[in-house]
């Protein structure tokens, strides 16, 4: 299994306006992340998964070449700064992220 | 080959940036200073409320740099989105910090105020009219959202800025305004592309985060050619690589490709990055596609009541493993004690277990217990007085609370403070977020000219 904590050389959230976080996710290494895009490891389904939400929260997962990265943006839990708000910037939600791994390709 | 050059000193007015980053800006000739004073990151009370999340002496300190250096250039300085929200309090909030400067200064200029506050029946208005449509993630925008607002400002684009240029203002600022707007009205004015001249304002936004070491507190510069533009710092100490300008590309962005705007989308799927020389990156392809119709975002908050806070913590492991069916019970007890105030909101932020994460992660992960949890009992109600009395409450009885198994009972918590419970003030949420129709670019932004003869208008 290949660690994205290990491959990737940035992983981070934010929030994109009050109703949306995004997740950045950029890889140290073109290979890597091309490898990362072209197998589609990261799906709407995958995140969905690994961060216990429903699939339809997530909207969208892309892939930018130009920075080795893939992003994804899903619908923040209620607007930013709204009751039961426990991170107004939504910078410290990329935890779930830290801990994903995906199998080495055959 | 014609060049457009564009200081950018600070990502946000206020955040500061070192003196010698900016004198090494002006050695370059900039033919416009503009900064993004900006965001809805810090949440809905300062939209709300009408205050700055910025704080003044910090915008002074900035705007004084910029100000007198514009004048002696005689170039102008424009300001996007005054005193963070751009609702008409925050720009006024900025102008007199600008007019004070100006004064003890001697400074005499013609200055441009550009409104974004928008009025509630104009926007019921445009909501009766079909005009405003919701956007994806946030709700579709009601009567009574409009109505509730305390403050909506809506997001202009380059055209009023235009506007205000034309009529000769040197100094700009500006209600609530798309970030890259500010750096790009007068690139666009001049007939430079306003794909390229929107996107480098995009990047010169949050001017030395897209460098590398990155900082929100340093200078980027921009140039602006007819078929590219080059970002560069200001600072030898950081530099531009495609890696930190592409990056930057994504932040704060739902889709890194297509960025839209007032008026049209920035289309960023031919966009290349090519580094230049070490420390610049030259980038192409970025195209505007204007829309058929013209949008505004407008952004509304409203007043949900008033919050007190207590802050305490335990050290206690049989009650840090129990904390959930605790938080729970004390729950209930303090709803069975008030018969008559049941209209708050009560909530126990517990660090150390999820106090931050939404999603798990951090502690979570491997299920450790940590030796020490940190807990923000919160109150919200419809007054500051409700608020203590629940608060206060929630605390006493979180205290004493007998759980199950418990062996230390002279007291369930730690208590840093004294007094320990502490008022938050008003509490706000976003009550609009949505794209508005309008007839003109300028319908919403009205532009006020006057001369400041050393602070005093005439």
């Amino acid at each position: 299994m290949i660690k994205l904590f290990d491959v990737a050389e940035i992983i981070r959230s934010k929030n994109s306006g009050p109703y949306e976080l995004t997740f950045d996710i950029m890889f140290k290494d073109r290979a890597v992340f091309e490898d990362f895009a072209a197998r589609n490891i990261m799906t709407p389904a995958v995140f969905a998964g690994l961060y216990g939400i429903a699939e339809a929260q997530v909207l969208s997962v892309i892939a930018f070449p130009p920075a080795k990265a893939v992003k994804i943006t899903i619908a923040r839990p209620m607007s930013s700064g709204a009751l039961g708000e426990k991170d107004v910037y939504g910078a410290q939600q990329h935890g779930p992220l830290l801990d994903f791994e995906y199998p080495k390709e055959r | 080959m014609r060049e457009f050059r564009v200081l950018s000193p600070t990502a946000i007015l206020g955040y500061g940036f070192p003196a010698a980053s900016f004198e090494e800006g002006m050695r370059r000739k900039p033919h416009v200073i503009a900064v993004d004073a900006g965001s809805t990151d810090p949440g809905p009370y300062y939209l709300g409320s009408g205050k700055s999340f910025t704080d003044r002496g910090a915008v002074k300190r900035d705007m004084e740099f910029m100000l007198a250096a514009a004048m002696a250039e005689n170039i102008p300085v424009i300001i996007g989105t005054a005193g963070g929200s751009g609702a008409d309090s925050h720009l006024a909030w900025n102008v007199d910090i600008i007019k004070e400067i100006a004064a003890e200064m001697g400074l005499s200029f013609k200055m441009a105020e550009i409104s974004a506050q928008i009025d509630k029946e104009a926007v019921k208005q445009k909501f009766k009219e079909g005009k405003l449509a919701g956007m994806k993630a946030a709700p579709a925008p009601t009567l009574k959202d409009i109505e509730d607002s305390t403050n909506i400002v809506a997001q202009m684009g380059h055209e009023p800025i235009i506007k205000a240029l034309e009529a000769g203002a040197q100094v700009i600022i500006t209600g609530r305004a798309y970030d890259p707007t500010v750096f790009a009205a007068l690139a666009v004015k001049q007939g430079y592309d306003a794909g390229l001249a929107l996107h480098m304002g995009k990047i010169l936004e949050c001017a030395a985060i897209a460098a590398t070491p990155g900082s929100g507190s340093d200078c980027m510069f921009g140039y602006l050619r007819d078929n590219c533009f080059e970002m560069a710092t200001t600072n030898p100490a950081r530099k531009c690589t495609t890696t930190s300008v592409a990056a930057h590309t994504l932040y704060e962005k739902s889709d890194p490709t297509r960025l839209p705007g007032p008026g049209g989308v920035l289309d960023l799927t031919q966009t290349t990055f090519e580094q230049a020389t070490d420390s610049t990156v030259i980038v192409r392809g970025s195209r505007f596609i204007p829309d058929a119709a013209y949008h505004v975002k407008l952004e509304g908050a409203r007043l949900l009541g008033h919050r007190t806070i207590s802050f305490a913590a335990t050290t206690d492991p049989i009650m840090i493993s129990r904390l959930d069916e605790i938080v729970k019970a004390v729950k209930e007890r303090v709803r069975g004690n008030f018969n008559d105030i049941t209209d708050f909101f009560l909530d126990f932020k517990v660090y150390g277990q999820s106090g931050a994460g939404f999603y798990g992660g951090g502690t979570d992960r491997g299920g450790v217990m940590p030796p020490e949890a940190a807990i923000i009992i919160e109150a919200v109600a419809q007054t500051p007085q409700l608020a203590d009395t629940i608060c206060s409450f929630a605390r006493s009885t979180l205290l004493h609370f007998g759980y199950e198994g418990r062996k230390s009972t002279a007291g369930n918590l730690a208590f840093p403070f004294s007094p320990s419970d502490f008022r938050g003030g008003a509490v706000y949420e976003f009550s609009l977020y949505c794209l508005m129709a309008v007839d003109t670019p300028c319908e919403f932004f009205p532009v006020k000219i006057y001369d400041l003869i050393k602070g005093v208008q005439s």
